[in-house]
């Protein structure tokens, strides 16, 4: 589904990737762990086409496709999500409008007819039950006064409702509490089939009990130093990444 | 930044997208360019007048000539020549109309282009997409066509093209005309008492309602033409009236001047809604053609609890220079402002409200959101003025300014004048940038970059949307996002 082929990426006109080698095949989970500032978000970025994110060499492949030439939007109706690290307040705009401004922009795109408000709302009732969502966060304004937690239950929600085939989560874990994290982890749990794929960052092994992962990778300065199995979660958490560069 | 290089690339694209530009070829009596006092007494001839009002005119346009050119607004365009214009035009019609079916067809078709419900009969049978408002047309110097009089004659309302107002009620229009705005009022406000041509005249009587919502669409057409419209409302004691009104133009290379005057008139318990979306031609992205908007709207509270609320979409005119105001005289009167101004490219927009306190526990609420893209000026003018007697008189402001890009700007610029000892008054203001995350979150979920933006300023302007009649909300809606196109890569 997603081939990373030597990939280097600047920002601000520093490298931040480094080379970066990964396959992902359809029905895999694959989890990249890694310090801070390692640069697993700059991925995130690359991959979902943010603007200032430059590509100085390598190549993505997606179902086949050259991904960079895409724009984020056209990535997006292609089925490419992004669980942002840290979502994005959009003032004024209630949530229940860009959810459906959102779901109808992609079904547009790819020539599916248009969902109305009552049948959009039907379809939210669903997500937002299943997610233990109350129902007036609709009614807000995308993540404005959201509490952390909140926020990353929304981008959960976001991405059940537009059912993506490739599932990027940037630390979607981070702020949760332990409820919500089962919950949103049953969310990602749900989306899992032998068609979709998704690319978990994480810095805790605790996520990985619940979304289990079929690989775990490394990325350290730019670079994926490291790959196994779910082990390597285990092994990272008690023993930090000092005793990886030392090893 | 990437999206302000974007943004200045894009920029050449917009003038595409002005849906209403067209030119109709409709013959039009139009009076000999330049204006004299012969032009006032052609006009007044044309209109059939009353010596009274001829004599109006006549004062206002002696006055007029003693006058200087404002230059006091954050605005910058060439002299104007006033000799340059005709001031009179009017689409050429056989006979006096007496019903909507004698409306040149040509005309209609116009006025269906801009999706004016003008026909009766559709709005009757509920064709789809018929609003349920009695329209006033102004074309060029003339009002076509009112719908929906005789309900509203049932009511005891008068809607009407104030030319036939100065005919059949005579005595309402010569007690409130120049009563909120006298013609020595600014230059304008005396140019246009000079040589109005037309615009809306509403009377609503003691304790009704109106029916329904009452609205105005004008259009200039003509080239070299100005548009001098003259709207006068009054409502009497407990009365309520909404009133919406529409503008376009066609695309021309030329600057077209639009100078109208509004009079509001609001009585004891009594409340006005005034609602306008202007979309005049603003020019192309080098600043060429468009419209000059110099408009005078005030209203005046004259009793107590007496309501006016102005909301205002403006997204059109090279040049909009305008401050629907409120005079509150009737103790507890309250008056609203709710603005929202886009200007995209070489627009400039001086706009905003004066809220003049005079009566008991008055109170005003004024929320302006501008918006500026491209090389766009925009500026908010406020004044606040608690008068002596104001006692316990409240004002609240709300001034959010948003920029696209970086070669565009936004100013501020408040006057607060406090001769009350217990008045509150309360500023408020910020300058934001939709932000590049911004765009990228909307877009990572499917929007497109215009989608995403449009979709951002909306929000930014929704306290403001939310106060215009729902069929409108919906226009300015889109509105918001057509006048932004271009605005991002
Ligand atoms: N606009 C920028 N200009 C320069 N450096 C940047 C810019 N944006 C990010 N960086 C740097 O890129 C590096 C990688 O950042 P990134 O956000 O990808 O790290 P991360 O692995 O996600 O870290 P964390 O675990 O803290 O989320 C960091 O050193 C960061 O400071
Ligand atoms: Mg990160």
């Amino acid at each position: 589904m997603l081939e990373i082929k030597n990939l280097h990426a600047t920002v601000g006109g520093k490298e931040i990737l480094k080379g970066i080698n990964l396959t992902i095949k359809a029905g895999e989970v694959h989890a990249v762990m890694g310090p801070n500032g390692a640069g697993k978000s700059t991925l995130s970025y690359v991959l979902a086409g943010r603007d200032g994110y430059e590509v100085t060499s390598g190549e993505v492949l997606y179902k086949g496709e050259n991904l960079l030439d895409l724009s984020p939007d056209e990535r997006a109706a292609k089925g490419i999500f992004l669980a942002f690290q840290y979502p994005v307040e959009i003032p004024g705009v209630a949530s229940a409008t860009f959810l459906k401004t959102a779901y109808n922009a992609q079904r547009k795109a790819r020539g599916e007819p248009e969902v109305d408000a009552m049948e959009f709302l039907k379809l939210i009732r669903v997500k937002t039950k299943e997610l233990g969502i109350k129902d007036d966060m609709l009614k807000r304004a995308v993540n404005v006064g959201f509490s952390g937690g909140e926020k990353k239950r929304n981008e959960v929600l976001q991405m059940s409702l537009l059912e993506p085939d490739l599932m990027l989560l940037d630390e979607t874990d981070s702020g949760l509490d332990i409820d919500a994290l089962k919950i949103a982890a049953e969310g990602v749990n749900r989306l899992r089939s032998p068609e979709r794929a998704a690319l978990v960052i994480t810095h805790y092994q605790r996520l990985l009990d619940y979304i289990v992962p079929d690989f775990v990778h490394v990325l350290a300065d730019g670079k994926i130093v490291k790959s196994g199995d779910k082990s390597l979660a285990h092994e990272l958490e008690e023993k930090g990444y000092a005793a990886l560069s030392a090893a | 930044m990437a999206i302000a290089r974007e943004t200045v690339e894009q920029v050449a694209s917009v003038s595409d997208k002005y849906k209403y530009g067209f030119i109709s070829d409709i013959e039009a009596d139009t009076a000999p360019i330049g204006l004299s006092e012969d032009i006032v007494r052609f006009i007044s001839a044309k209109k059939e007048e009353p010596e009274w009002l001829l004599e109006w005119r006549l004062k206002a346009y002696r006055y007029w000539l003693t006058m200087e050119e404002p230059e006091w607004a954050n605005v910058h365009y060439p002299k104007i020549d006033f000799q340059d214009i005709y001031y009179y035009s009017a689409p050429k019609q056989k006979d006096k109309l007496k019903s909507l079916d004698e409306v040149d067809p040509e005309l209609l078709e116009v006025y269906k282009k801009l999706g004016i419900p003008l026909k009766e009969q559709e709005v009757l049978a509920g064709v789809e997409g018929a609003y349920n408002v009695a329209v006033d047309a102004v074309f060029d110097s003339v009002s076509v066509a009112t719908t929906f009089k005789a309900r509203l004659e049932k009511e005891g309302v008068i809607f009407c093209p104030i030319s036939e107002a100065v005919r059949d009620h005579p005595d309402l229009v010569k007690e409130y005309m120049g009563s909120v705005v006298p013609y020595t009022d600014n230059y304008y406000a005396a140019l246009n008492s000079a040589v109005f041509t037309d615009g809306s005249f509403c009377y609503i009587p003691k304790g009704v309602r109106c029916p329904m919502e009452l609205s105005t669409y004008f259009r200039i057409n003509a080239a070299q033409t100005g548009q001098f419209e003259r709207t006068l409302i009054i409502a009497e004691d407990e009365s309520y009236v909404s009133y919406l009104e529409g503008c376009t133009a066609p695309m021309r290379d030329e600057n077209q001047l639009h100078a109208a005057v509004v009079e509001l008139i609001i009585k004891k318990d009594a409340e006005i809604k005034y609602s306008t979306v202007q979309n005049w031609y603003p020019g192309d992205e080098n600043g060429v053609g468009g419209i000059y908007n110099f408009v005078t709207k005030r209203a005046a509270c004259r009793g107590e609890n007496a309501k006016v609320s102005w909301t205002q979409v403006e997204t059109g005119s090279a040049i909009t220079w305008k401050y629907p105001s409120c005079i509150l005289q009737g103790d507890n009167s309250v008056g609203e402002f709710y603005s929202i101004a886009i200007a995209n490219n070489m627009q400039q927009a001086d706009t905003g409200t004066k809220m003049i306190h005079l009566g008991k526990n008055t109170s005003s609420t004024i929320i302006s959101k501008g918006i500026s893209a491209g090389k766009a000026q925009n500026t908010y003018r406020g004044l606040v003025r608690m008068g002596r007697k104001a006692e316990n008189a409240r004002n609240h402001t709300v001034c959010d300014s948003l920029l696209i890009g970086d070669k565009c700007g936004a100013h501020t610029v408040p006057y607060i004048e406090n001769q009350s000892r217990t008045a509150t008054i309360e500023h408020e203001a910020t300058t934001s940038k939709v932000s590049e995350e911004q765009l990228f979150y909307c877009q990572q979920r499917g929007l497109s970059e215009e989608e995403s933006m449009a979709l951002i300023v909306n929000g930014f302007c929704k306290e403001v949307l939310q106060k215009l009649p729902m069929e409108f909300a919906v226009e300015a809606q889109k509105l918001v996002g057509i006048s932004l196109e271009g605005s991002v890569g």
